[in-house]
């Protein structure tokens, strides 16, 4: 019954990304352009661009996330669909799991557009691709699951583009640590130093997704 | 009856009790104590000269930030399963006064950096995650405080105060394996190995007491203002109720 | 849900019914019975709570006070009526940027429907034509009126409430309502409607109700 939800969620939300173009038409040039701003704060001539990628990287996809969390849940709370969705016999948790998914592989879309443009704009080097894709899969799942939680504690609120950052960036600050550093260990080849952080992540998206599961009905059952 | 004396005859005063009374004394004179111990009695430390006194207020002060912490996520835990609203605005109450100590945790910290390491802010792994903790902290008083209903903004804040203790936990180990400079704990490395004795360790306790004391004084206060708080908008509803009847009245 | 069984119990019971919207009472104490298969017009100005009481006989709004619908206890247990009431609210209640196709797919399937109740329903409400793969975002209010209640249609509710059905729609999609409604009412569903259009709810309905400020002005009335 949770699986059917979350099936028919995510599919409900990449069709309609896929129909709506936003991820094509807006997202990804946000992104192009915060890449060539830190290229210009940062001084591409030097080697410090270089040194900074993997951190610049992860601080782009969690705006990007905050885009896409905020994006998500715009069109949930417009139209009267937020009744809809309650009175419709979806289930909380799968309505969490669906949108977890569906945020994810947006997010896993863009990552693998911003590293090819990491790669050719920064001259960065990647290695170690156990570890660089573990680190995304693992951080993308923390991410997906901290953003759906807070994108719908914020949802409906008239300050939700003010409060969403504040809630969601101090809770990623693991992620964002821990998927920095297993970058770096991936692109100094010193694996070893990368795995323990993609072990830290994975409880952090534990912890995450089960929160989402047990509290979401909670969370949908505002009037 | 006008409306300010049918507050009056049925609200308290002042949220002070007996009870808090009696702690607010105690608190005092821990206070005052410490005040004695902490400027006069106790020594300089080897290393770090008169330095040390300020820690004998960061340090309880950092305690009782996560303690205050992890009473607000057991409030939020109990409130979501219980539906208690007791829970609920001790949850609240505590975030609150746990900012105001981890305010003072980072202010004494910085005092305490700037003749130790002769700098204000250092990127260690006790000072950032008290920082993290304040932000974690101010994400939830600004989500509770925003104007909805009562069950609307209990629901939302609750999910968000439950996941903070287990925020901390994580922001604080990530944030230690990334950086160590900070002085090894004092007193709870190795076990309970301290490193400070005698009279600069009792007064480390007096330390706890006292600001341990003070926490609950607030707390208290802080809880009953609440609590205030969310009577009076109830008390309001017979009034709208009667208000919105006489909508459909007038013609 | 053959109201035979339970000829003493109506489909919807209220008294002192109090809906709180934040801290506003939306309701302000209702009295109402709505019998099985009836026609229930609510009437009553602008922000008299019309809205609001289909929203909480939908169990969407905490309520207080004794509210039964369906034979379950709304005070304590809104959530259960959910899949059983069927709510065309005044928003579309749709996804803009998906088809007309796409949002009642994903709505019947969300509900749990028999897939051909949602093709006749497309039928009977001229969606299967040409409109079927046109975003939803580009239908006229008539259309999008029509998308709303075949999404309605298709989970066969027992209970029917409808927000102003007839706004928006012109002569010909009116009439087609009307017919939908009767159509409903004798296949054993109860229909609870709110509208201000009088002359033609009022040959419909077999009970009409007023609200004035929260409060039923005048209640269980049978339509002379």
């Amino acid at each position: 019954m949770m699986w059917r939800s979350a099936r028919l969620i995510a599919g409900k939300d990449l069709r309609l990304e896929w129909r709506s173009r936003v991820g094509m038409n807006q997202v990804l040039p946000f992104a192009a352009v915060v890449l060539v701003m830190f290229a210009f704060a940062l001084n591409p001539d030097s080697d410090l661009l270089q040194k900074a990628t993997p951190g610049l990287f992860w601080v782009s996809v969690l705006f990007l996330a905050l885009t896409t969390v905020g994006r998500t849940f715009s069109i949930e709370s417009s139209e009267g669909i937020s009744d809809s969705i309650r009175l419709s016999g979806l289930e909380p948790s799968g309505f969490f799991l669906g949108k977890v998914i569906s945020i994810g592989v947006q997010l896993l879309i863009l990552e693998v557009l911003l590293g090819i443009g990491v790669t050719v704009l920064y001259r960065a080097s990647p290695a170690e691709w156990p570890l660089l894709l573990s680190t995304v899969g693992v951080a993308t799942v923390g991410i997906a699951a901290a953003g759906t939680l807070y994108g719908m504690v914020a949802v409906s609120l008239r300050v939700r583009e003010t409060i969403l950052p504040l809630l969601l960036l101090p809770v990623l600050t693991p992620v964002l640590i821990g998927s920095t550093r297993a970058f770096e260990a991936a692109i100094n080849e010193t694996p070893a130093d990368g795995w323990p952080w993609i072990g830290l992540m994975a409880v952090f998206s534990f912890v995450y997704v089960a929160a989402g599961i047990f509290g979401f009905g909670a969370l949908m059952e505002d009037s | 009856m006008t409306n300010s004396e049918t507050v009056a005859a049925t609200g308290p005063l002042s949220t002070g009790s007996s009870t808090t009374r009696v702690i607010g004394i105690l608190a005092l004179i821990a206070m005052g104590a410490l005040l004695l111990f902490g400027l006069w009695l106790s020594p300089d430390d080897v290393n770090q000269g008169d330095a040390v006194r300020i820690l004998y207020i960061h340090v309880p002060s950092a305690t009782i930030a996560y303690i205050g912490c992890a009473l607000t996520t057991i409030g939020s835990v109990l409130y979501l399963w219980r539906r208690s609203q007791w829970w609920e605005l001790t949850a609240y109450a505590s975030a609150e006064i746990a900012a105001v100590f981890t305010a003072i945790t980072l202010v004494t910290g910085m005092l305490w950096g700037r003749p130790t390491w002769g700098v204000y802010w250092v990127w260690d792994a006790r000072l950032t995650t008290t920082a993290m903790l304040m932000l974690l902290l101010l994400g939830y008083l600004a989500l509770r405080r925003l104007p909805a209903d009562y069950d609307v903004r209990a629901k939302r804040s609750a999910i968000v105060g439950l996941l903070l203790f287990p925020n901390v936990i994580i922001v604080r180990q990530s944030v230690q394996w990334w950086n160590t400079l900070h002085q090894k704990p004092t007193l709870f490395a190795n076990g309970l190995g301290a490193r400070i004795e005698g009279l600069m360790l009792f007064t480390l306790f007096i330390g706890f007491i006292a600001i341990g004391l003070t926490f609950v004084w607030l707390l208290i206060h802080r809880f009953r203002v609440a609590y205030l708080a969310e009577q009076l908008e109830k008390e309001d509803l017979d009034r709208a109720i009667a208000d919105r009847r006489a909508e459909g009245i007038v013609r | 849900m053959d109201p035979a069984n339970q000829p003493s119990l109506p489909v919807v019971h209220l008294r002192g019914a109090v809906a709180l919207l934040g801290r506003f009472p939306a309701l302000a104490g209702v009295d109402l019975d709505i019998e099985a298969r009836s026609i229930a017009v609510v009437r009553g100005a602008n922000g008299a709570g019309k809205t609001t009481l289909l929203r909480t006989l939908a169990g969407l709004v905490p309520v207080s006070g004794v509210a039964n619908v369906l034979g379950v206890d709304l005070v304590h247990h809104r959530r259960d009526v959910r899949n059983r009431v069927g709510f065309l609210s005044s928003q579309s209640g749709l996804y803009d940027d998906l088809t007309v196709i796409d949002n009642i797919n994903f709505w019947t399937r969300a509900a749990g429907a028999d897939p051909a109740d949602a093709e006749r329903a497309m039928e009977l409400l001229e969606l299967d034509g040409r409109l079927r793969d046109v975003r939803v975002g580009r239908l006229s209010t008539g259309q999008k009126r029509r998308t709303s209640l075949a999404c309605v249609m298709a989970r066969r509710p027992e209970l029917w409430l409808l927000d102003e059905p007839h706004a928006g729609l012109d002569q010909d999609g009116r009439d087609l309502v009307d017919n939908l409604v009767k159509d409903a009412v004798a296949a054993g569903a109860t229909v609870v409607m709110s509208s201000h259009e009088l002359d033609r709810s009022l040959a419909l309905a077999t009970q009409v109700i007023t609200l004035g400020g929260g409060t039923t002005l005048l209640g269980g009335d049978d339509v002379a």
